[in-house]
């Protein structure tokens, strides 16, 4: 058996210190050994983007990361992505279009979507839909997730005026 | 989104029609929402299922010595450990399956028949362990040859899958064995007699792959048997009384001794009705003394073991007059059924010519066996075979008759009183109304500009099922109504079956509180498949509202001191002479008058209301490369009374974004030995963001007269227009007619080739 090894993080604003084998990938242990289950298993090879989490500001498919290699990191998980006071505008997007049927893909969505709008708070289109190729939904049909994200860009916008 | 409503005296509703929050949408937008894989039990196990590396051979021995001696392994279980199951035929929902056929599926007994077909499993400690000891069991096989193509698998050479199988030939069984399952026949008319009566006539062979449903969340199954022999089962199912019906048959074990807790489920499309998992996790958790056993599913074993819809061989001949009437039609339908049979052929030839008014028709459909997966129901299963031949034949019909595809299927299109070519007569339907509002639309009115740009249309038509249902509901002393179903919400059924006991109460949408019960806690329900669910179940909430008003009505008399005909009850208002109440005002009061106030209902609807769609499609093909780009979509569907338009909104939607990806880029890619070689994502592909514009969609509401609210099914339809609406499209955009799907930048260039000689 696999000699574990102590890692220490930051997780959704809090300090984690858990134990994992170094085979582990960050999805499991988030997973099996954290209790973070809203990031899914869709593929466990990075073509889904239903494990996206943000890891220094970077998004990841933590399917694609070792539980290892977060050592001493920042990371946001969809736990993390509401606030004690309330949803991200993301996350009410998401509900007031619809942009959801059976909801497993989400996550990943809200998450991938975050990170876009950190960086660029006002997207075309184009660069919602470009960026979000990465994450595969087989409900919607897309249509209603690019303008939930888009609307939500909006109001970021409005309440950072 | 646009809707337009026929019905001239349109009900006014006051849930029904809107767009409330769908009560679950919070869970499910914070990752709370616990899907099946996200379970975690006290003591549990981690399972794995070993499968063939081969598409067809016996199986001479399996040696699991070395797997059970590993350290952390807890049990592992081959078909040894399954009964012997009977040889009968068993309803599990949008088709029928052989139980022992099912056992064999979800464990190999003698032979593997497909490229990842289960041959035993193991229950460890973690994970990593379970795969490291499932390595270690060694099968011994005898290699046998692969039948992988519908036309090879039905010569009276081939290899044989299923020894003691006999053809089911138009109703009498052959007497030899056969990979072909069934040939069933419709035939009407004299289709001599109508081809002569054409003045044009059309006939081209189709060819169409297998095709997964794609849902995002792999099968999974978690079980926990007890000393006591009673079992709890949480697994992403469409429905839970199914598995308890499967596992109960395939383990031989009582129902009652069976609870299944369906959780959160992540996709289904007709993919997660059998069972695959449920009985093995069963086995374990029994074997390793009583420990919780969770198995999920690679993305690679969904791929190889899963789901997949029929690829096809079909031969359609159709026939027209100088004015554009359909004369006759001739069709030949062989769907790969995979390891088993139960293809959706009889789906297909039923869907086919469904929207049209034919005289003389003769179809015939073989269930073929090959060595691929056994297939399972994929929305609307069948139809988009078929519906591919028919539709592009039309559309060449259309440009021979130098006829508006629209205004040809206008004339030979059917509507209420007109006979489907399979027999039934058309109560209130809607296709012409599709076709209208399709004509109608800014899409189409909008001429398409540009250099290998072409415009595509197409229909397509799905029976629609009702089935069985129940719902239970509860008056809280807030005014609330706590609601359960057993129908398993896929997108958004919580929600538009609680408006339809909403309506029926005159209370708000949010005042209900809906919830997915477990087969222990609620009536009988058959899945989520076929459409059903907002129509039947929606049902089953509407009796419940008629009767929790009846009782209602009585306390409020009790109140008033009155007869409770005396009392009227509207838009949540309770009313006799000048006194007033409203709903929550008397829920309150309930202690006082009685006590608690509850009803259930349960509904068996024979017939569902049809549904008929009309796709226009705009693309744009690169002839350099054979790229072929979706510009415009425009979805039209009869939806009968859209309850929660949002969602029937976005049905369409997904329906169009698979038939896309049918139609553009997915298919099962086999080796000669029959080795599934695109198992994964990167090389399944599937349509992404980029893929796609944004979807029109126009609801037209016809209502169901067989629906108390007007409801039709929505879910299915939608996918089967789509790839012959995109060849439709690709045929105007550079002239060339496709006849396979799915149609590969590598086959236009090809087809480009040859058509320039």
């Amino acid at each position: 058996m696999n000699k574990k090894v102590q890692v220490q993080a930051t997780i959704n604003g809090e300090e984690v210190e858990f134990l994992c084998e170094p085979r582990q990938s960050l999805l499991e242990v988030l997973r099996e050994t954290l209790g973070l289950t809203g990031a899914k298993e869709g593929c466990n090879n990075g073509n889904c983007g239903a494990c996206n989490i943000i890891l220094d500001g970077a998004l990841v498919n933590s399917c694609l990361v070792l539980a290892v290699e977060i050592e001493g990191r920042t990371l946001t998980t969809i736990e993390g992505i509401a606030t004690p006071q309330g949803l991200h505008p993301l996350q009410e997007k998401f509900i007031s279009h619809a942009a959801l049927q059976c909801g497993f893909c989400t996550p990943g969505f809200i998450v991938a979507s975050k990170a876009l709008l950190d960086q660029n708070p006002d997207p075309s289109e184009a660069d919602v839909r470009q960026w979000l190729a990465g994450n595969l939904c087989r409900c919607t049909g897309y249509d209603r997730i690019v303008r939930a994200v888009l609307d939500a860009a909006q109001v970021l916008q409005e309440k950072a005026v | 989104m646009s809707t337009i409503s026929v019905e001239e005296q349109e009900k006014q509703y006051r849930v029904i029609g809107k767009t409330p929050l769908r009560h679950d949408g919070t869970d499910k937008v914070t990752g709370r929402a616990q899907y099946g894989a996200d379970i975690r039990l006290p003591g549990m196990l981690y399972g794995v299922v070993l499968r063939s590396p081969h598409a067809h051979a016996r199986i001479l021995f399996i040696d699991t010595s070395k797997a059970e001696a590993y350290p952390g392994v807890r049990a592992v279980v081959t078909a040894n450990d399954m009964p012997d199951v009977e040889s009968k035929i068993a309803e599990i929902g949008e088709g029928s399956i052989n139980l022992r056929h099912q056992s064999n599926n979800v464990l190999a007994k003698d032979k593997v028949l497909y490229f990842g077909h289960a041959v035993a499993a193991v229950a460890a400690v973690n994970i990593h362990v379970a795969e490291e000891a499932a390595a270690l069991i060694e099968v011994k096989y005898e290699l046998l040859p692969p039948v992988l193509d519908v036309r090879m698998a039905m010569k009276d050479d081939s290899a044989i899958l299923l020894n003691d199988l006999r053809t089911d030939e138009l109703g009498k069984k052959g007497d030899r064995p056969s990979n072909i399952a069934g040939h069933y026949q419709i035939q009407v008319g004299d289709i001599e007699k109508g081809f002569q009566a054409a003045s044009v006539i059309v006939e081209r062979e189709f060819f169409t792959s297998m095709v997964h449903q794609g849902y995002i969340e792999p099968q999974n199954a978690t079980a926990q048997h007890n000393p006591d022999g009673q079992i709890t089962i949480w697994c992403s199912t469409q429905g839970s009384f199914g598995v308890r019906e499967q596992t109960a048959e395939i383990l031989e074990i009582p129902i009652s001794k069976i609870r299944v807790i369906p959780m959160e489920i992540g996709g289904g499309f007709g993919g997660k009705v059998g069972v695959y998992l449920e009985p093995v996790a069963v086995l374990l958790s029994r074997k390793s003394g009583n420990r919780p056993v969770k198995i999920t599913m690679s993305r690679s074993d969904v791929l190889a073991a899963t789901g997949p819809t029929s690829g096809s061989y079909l031969k359609v001949k159709m026939g027209a007059s100088s004015d554009g009437k359909i004369t006759a039609v001739q069709a030949l339908l062989a769907y790969e059924a995979g390891a088993f049979p139960g293809s959706p052929v009889g789906g297909g030839m039923g869907v086919m010519f469904a929207p049209y008014n034919i005289e003389n028709a003769l179809v015939d459909g073989y269930d073929v066996l090959v060595n691929k997966p056994r297939t399972a129901a994929y929305r609307a299963p069948g139809g988009s075979n078929a519906a591919f031949a028919c539709e592009t034949l039309i559309d060449e019909l259309c440009q021979k008759l130098e006829m508006d595809p629209i205004a040809f299927r206008l004339l030979n299109g059917v509507k209420e009183g007109d006979r489907r070519v399979d027999g039934p007569v058309y109560q209130r339907i809607g296709f012409l109304e599709t076709l209208e509002a399709a004509q109608n639309s800014p899409h189409y009115q909008e001429p398409l500009k540009g250099p290998n740009r072409g415009r595509g249309v197409a229909s397509g038509f799905w029976y629609n099922y009702g089935g069985k249902s129940s719902a239970s509901a509860s008056v809280n002393s807030d005014g609330s109504v706590s609601l359960s179903t057993g129908s398993v919400d896929i997108g958004g059924t919580r929600t538009s079956i609680a408006m339809q006991l909403a309506e029926g109460l005159g209370i708000p949408a949010e005042s209900i509180r809906p919830m997915v019960a477990d087969t222990d806690a609620v009536g009988y329900t058959e899945g989520t498949y076929g459409s059903r669910t907002t129509f039947a179940t929606g049902w089953a909430a509407y009796e419940v509202s008629k009767l929790l008003k009846a009782t209602l009505l009585e306390r409020a008399a009790l109140i008033w001191e009155t007869a409770s005909d005396q009392i009227r009850y509207e838009d949540g208002v309770f009313a006799c002479g000048d006194k007033q109440m409203t709903f929550a005002e008397l829920a309150r009061r309930l202690d006082e008058t009685g006590g608690p106030v509850v009803a259930s209902a349960a509904v068996r609807p024979e017939q569902s209301g049809p549904a008929f769609a009309t796709h226009i499609v705009d693309v744009e093909v690169d002839p350099e490369t054979g790229k072929v780009q979706i510009l415009r979509y425009t979805a039209v569907q009869d939806a009968g009374k859209a309850i929660y338009p949002n969602y029937v909104e976005s049905q369409m939607q997904g329906g169009v974004a698979q038939g896309v990806g049918w139609a553009l880029n997915e298919e099962y890619l086999y080796d000669d030995q029959g080795r599934l070689v695109n198992a994964s994502w990167l090389d399944y592909r599937m349509p992404v963001t980029l893929d796609l514009p944004m979807i029109d969609s126009i609801i037209v509401e016809v209502p169901n007269p067989g629906h108390p609210y007007g409801v039709r099914g929505v879910g299915e339809v939608p996918i089967v227009p789509p790839p012959a609406a995109v060849a439709n499209a690709i045929y105007h955009a550079i002239g060339v007619r496709m006849n396979i799907l799915p149609m590969t930048p590598a086959r236009i260039v090809a087809e480009l080739q040859q058509q320039k000689g």
